[in-house]
């Protein structure tokens, strides 16, 4: 079995009465890609929140490569290798395209006020190859984000796009884990399509590990090896989806249960 | 016989044409505008400007600047009730005699409220609540004659110029800008007297005595006997003895703009567009040309210009300064500080205490005695290390809140640094309300010393910080330091979760504020000799910030054109600007433009690209939309229309 990346105990979230997560175990594989599905107001974004830093939970540990995150601000997170995007989509829509996937390199560069002063050969050196790599990144979606569209301001771009460049902005972090939630939402069927495609290919190309949240259930049969479901802040099930989406009680969550006949 | 009969009759023709529906008016709009100015006329007429202005001329025996302050309403306002907003694709309603009279009544509704001020003041006293009620105020309205001839000539005057204001809609776009080239040239040609005065008489003294430039790095305490400056006709026909235009002077100016706004048409857009256009190193080399020619226009202004003039830049110079910095934690981080004075106070004492030659009254025992050792640079670094600190230690506190909160608790620092430096406890270090006195110049040994006696040498103090500031500013904005604070001005938490240190990076923002403010401290002290805690005021903070969001936040050149337009035009908290006049309606001045700039060009003067796209979302979104840059939907996966990828 290979290495487990993450690997969350016990973990618990309560705000004020509400537990948003109960004793929730779960754990991810190196190389593997997660998909968590659930009803809304299952806790799957305080899951999300809690991994990135966003949320301290109340109990339990979140364990990364073998080191806790408990604790640590989000950058820091971000720094050990864990990137996420969010479900509403949060651009830095006044910067451009180019800047937005350079800013997000901050952590893994390191020029400070003197080499940007003196314009020193290693400051000139960092600030090109962070232009290379997000244009590699950006490179990754097609010609959708490239070319003119680099200094253009985030704003300008469709939801489609903007989505894209979400996902870009989190993979120029030089990220292991890429956390995305609800990466197709508001796409067409086509667009939805191809970005599953991406999605397998941001592990084979770029050795990701992934774990996603996701509504739609044809992205997440065609590219998860592992389906977890939560509802109520805890797992209801996991397995592969198959497993996931026979399972009576995941229906129940989603369906309801039948009336039950009048006596 | 016949052909002019048709003539007559196509000439009725037109006539019909252009009065028809001349009455047919929007009355609403123009009861609501004709009201509006009958405010602001009565409102500025009660607030003393027009009596207190009235010494100035703008045109000798035409028009003063106090009837100015009052008639460029007129006119404006007759222009606005007809301005409409054009949307693409919709045809404009056709301009036509509606619009004159619609200025018209404008101006004369207007007027009318002003003419009801007349016969008030004429027969009522109300000089207790409102001050300026008084016989010199009836006088100006009446225009020195008697009541009923102020009466009318306020219901007509305002009228005629609502409707020439108005007339403006008629115009084609060239020769409405011509006009405007020649009204808003007399009236600064008129306005600047003082500067243009010293400058062309400068350059005319060098040119008729070279002499002159050969003594250029003396003390100047001893000024070479005045010589006939070769432009001294030139200067006599413009200006009026009494101050302000004469004249012929006012029409020769006016045809003379008017003539080059028609040859210039369109030039000065074409190269700025040619210059955007460009790209790479030739960009890089035209932007080092226009650098370096500014560079080499500013070391040489002071060989023609007097000391006020010096003094007046070198004001506008600290304020660059101050206003630089504010903008990097303002305009770059997003951090609204209204404290900034805080920094700049300490930059002053600092070098105060460091380079002042007898300590303060009360200074400590355990602490060594200042005796001045410190060269003037070793105290400028110390200065700066000191307002680094000074900005960690107020920074750190403050920068864990965010919007409102912050701006609050930054006030009350800027004022907590004023009260200390006043108080038992630390005010005797520094001399409490005396201050600090007789801080010598900033001394550069063989190149020599910078102080306040001599305006030229503290002009090119300025000039060398304002430059460094400027390098700074601008070398940090595009870099990754920059790209974090424009992350974090933009969306706190999501900078967080993309790797970025907030808390670091909004503290650098302050650092590097406070040591540009001390900068600006060190120079002032330097120049002015003394440093007192009244000269911290909370004031100079919000005029700072007025500077930078005037000027148009986020960009060095706004920032620039902020200092200029607001201090070097209306003067700093105590500093005078080149419109002494208008000091005692300074604040008033800031307030109105500060509000006018907000609503109708909230990206300042030179906007920052960023901050306009931000508060023109949509016309942006549409604009791009309209030229196919923006993808309507994913099938289309490049421009609509042709756009060369880069």
């Amino acid at each position: 079995m290979s290495e487990r990346i993450l690997d969350i105990q016990n973990l618990s979230v309560t705000f004020g009465g509400l537990h948003a997560l109960k004793d929730l175990n779960f754990h991810v594989d190196e190389g593997e890609i997660v998909g968590v599905i659930g009803p809304n107001g299952a806790g799957k974004t305080t899951f999300f929140n809690m991994i990135s830093g966003m949320v301290t939970p109340t109990s339990g540990d979140i364990l990364f490569e073998g080191q806790s995150l408990i604790g640590l601000d989000p950058n820091e997170v971000t720094r050990r290798g864990i990137a996420r995007t969010f479900q509403n989509v949060r651009l830095f829509a006044n910067m451009t395209i180019a800047e937005n996937v350079m800013v997000s390199q901050h952590c893994r560069s390191k020029a400070g006020i003197w080499s940007t002063l003196f314009n020193t050969a290693a400051f000139r050196k960092e600030e090109r190859e962070i232009r290379e790599h997000a244009e590699k990144v950006l490179g990754f979606f097609g010609t959708r984000l490239i070319g003119y569209r680099l200094e253009q301001p985030a704003s300008v771009l469709s939801y489609a796009n903007r989505r894209r460049l979400e996902i870009a902005r989190a993979m120029a972090t030089k990220p292991r884990l890429l956390l995305l939630d609800e990466p197709v939402a508001g796409m067409n069927p086509m667009e939805s399509a191809e970005l599953t495609d991406l999605i397998g290919k941001l592990r084979s190309e770029w050795g990701f590990t992934i774990v996603m949240i996701e509504h739609d259930m044809n992205v997440v049969r065609d590219v998860s090896d592992r389906v977890v479901c939560l509802d109520h802040g805890e797992t209801l099930a996991q397995g592969s989806f198959e497993e996931v989406s026979s399972n009576p009680e995941v229906i129940e969550a989603y369906l309801g249960r039948p009336l039950e006949k009048k006596a | 016989m016949s052909d002019i009969t048709t003539q007559v009759d196509d000439t009725i023709d037109t006539i019909e044409e252009l009065t028809r529906g001349a009455f047919d008016l929007n009355w609403n709009r123009v009861l609501r505008f004709g009201n509006l100015l009958g405010l602001a006329l009565v409102f500025i007429a009660l607030s003393g400007m027009p009596v207190g202005l009235d010494e100035r001329e703008i045109v000798d025996g035409v028009i003063s600047l106090g009837y100015l302050a009052l008639l460029t309403f007129p006119p404006i306002l007759g222009w606005t009730v007809g301005k409409e907003i054009v949307l693409e694709g919709m045809s404009a309603t056709k301009r036509g005699a509606r619009d004159v009279v619609a200025g018209a009544f404008v101006g004369a509704l207007g007027g009318l409220w002003m003419s009801i001020l007349v016969l008030l003041v004429d027969n009522f006293n109300l000089r207790d609540p409102l001050v300026n009620w008084s016989p010199a105020l009836l006088t100006l309205m009446t225009f020195s004659r008697s009541t009923g001839f102020g009466l009318v000539s306020w219901i007509i005057l305002p009228g005629v110029l609502g409707a020439a204001g108005a007339s403006l809609h008629l115009l084609t776009p060239r020769l409405r800008r011509a006009v405007m080239a020649m009204v808003l040239t007399v009236i600064s040609v008129s306005i600047f007297q003082s500067l243009i005065d010293d400058l062309v008489g400068g350059i005319g003294e060098s040119i008729a005595d070279p002499g002159r430039l050969s003594e250029f790095f003396g003390e100047g305490d001893t000024p070479r006997p005045r010589v006939d400056s070769v432009f001294d006709g030139l200067i006599d026909f413009i200006y009026a003895q009494r101050g302000g235009l004469t004249v012929a002077g006012a029409i020769a100016l006016a045809l003379v703009a008017g003539a080059l706004s028609l040859a210039g048409r369109g030039r000065i857009a074409k190269a700025k567009a040619s210059y955007n256009a460009k790209t790479g190193p030739e960009r890089t080399r035209q932007t080092a040309i226009m650098i370096a020619v500014s560079t080499v226009l500013l070391i040489v202004l002071p060989f023609f210009t007097g000391r006020i003039t010096q003094d007046l830049l070198a004001n506008v110079g600290i304020f660059l300064l101050l206003a630089l910095g504010l903008n990097i934690v303002v305009g770059l981080a997003g951090i609204l500080d209204l404290g900034y004075v805080a920094f700049f106070a300490v930059g002053s004492y600092s070098i105060a205490i460091l380079t002042v030659t007898d300590p303060p009254k009360s200074w400590p025992d355990w602490l060594p005695t200042l005796d001045g050792q410190f060269g003037w640079l070793l105290a400028l670094l110390i200065t700066v290390v000191i307002a680094g600190v000074v900005g960690l230690f107020i920074g750190a506190p403050v920068i864990r809140m965010r919007g409102d909160y912050l701006a609050i608790v930054t006030l009350g620092f800027g004022e907590i640094i004023r009260i200390l430096l006043l108080s038992d406890w630390l005010g005797g270090y520094f001399n409490a309300a005396q201050g600090i006195t007789n801080i010598p110049g900033a001394d550069f040994g063989p190149l020599g010393e910078a102080k306040g006696i001599n305006p030229r040498s503290i002009f090119y103090l300025v000039l060398v910080f304002a430059a460094i500031s400027i390098y700074v500013s601008w070398r940090l904005e595009h870099s990754r330091l920059g790209r974090a604070w424009m992350a974090v001005r933009e969306d706190e938490s999501v900078a967080e979760a993309m790797g970025i240190n907030t808390v670091n990076v909004k503290l650098m923002a302050f650092v590097v504020g406070a040591v540009l403010a001390s900068f600006a401290g060190a120079v002032v002290s330097a120049k002015v000799g003394s440093v007192f805690p009244t000269s911290f005021l909370i004031l100079v903070s919000i005029i700072i910030l007025v500077v930078v969001i005037v000027g148009g936040m986020g960009n060095i050149l706004g920032v620039l054109a902020g200092s200029f337009v607001l201090i070097g035009v209306l003067g700093g908290p105590r500093q005078p600007g080149l419109l002494a006049e208008f000091s005692e309606y300074k604040l008033l001045i800031y307030g109105a433009l500060l509000v006018w700039m907000m609503l109708q060009r909230p990206e300042g003067l030179i906007p920052n690209v960023r901050r306009s796209r931000e508060l023109h979302q949509d016309e942006f979104l549409q604009d791009a939309w309209l030229k196919g840059e923006v993808d309507p939907d994913d099938d289309h996966e490049g421009p609509a229309t042709e756009v060369a990828p880069a």
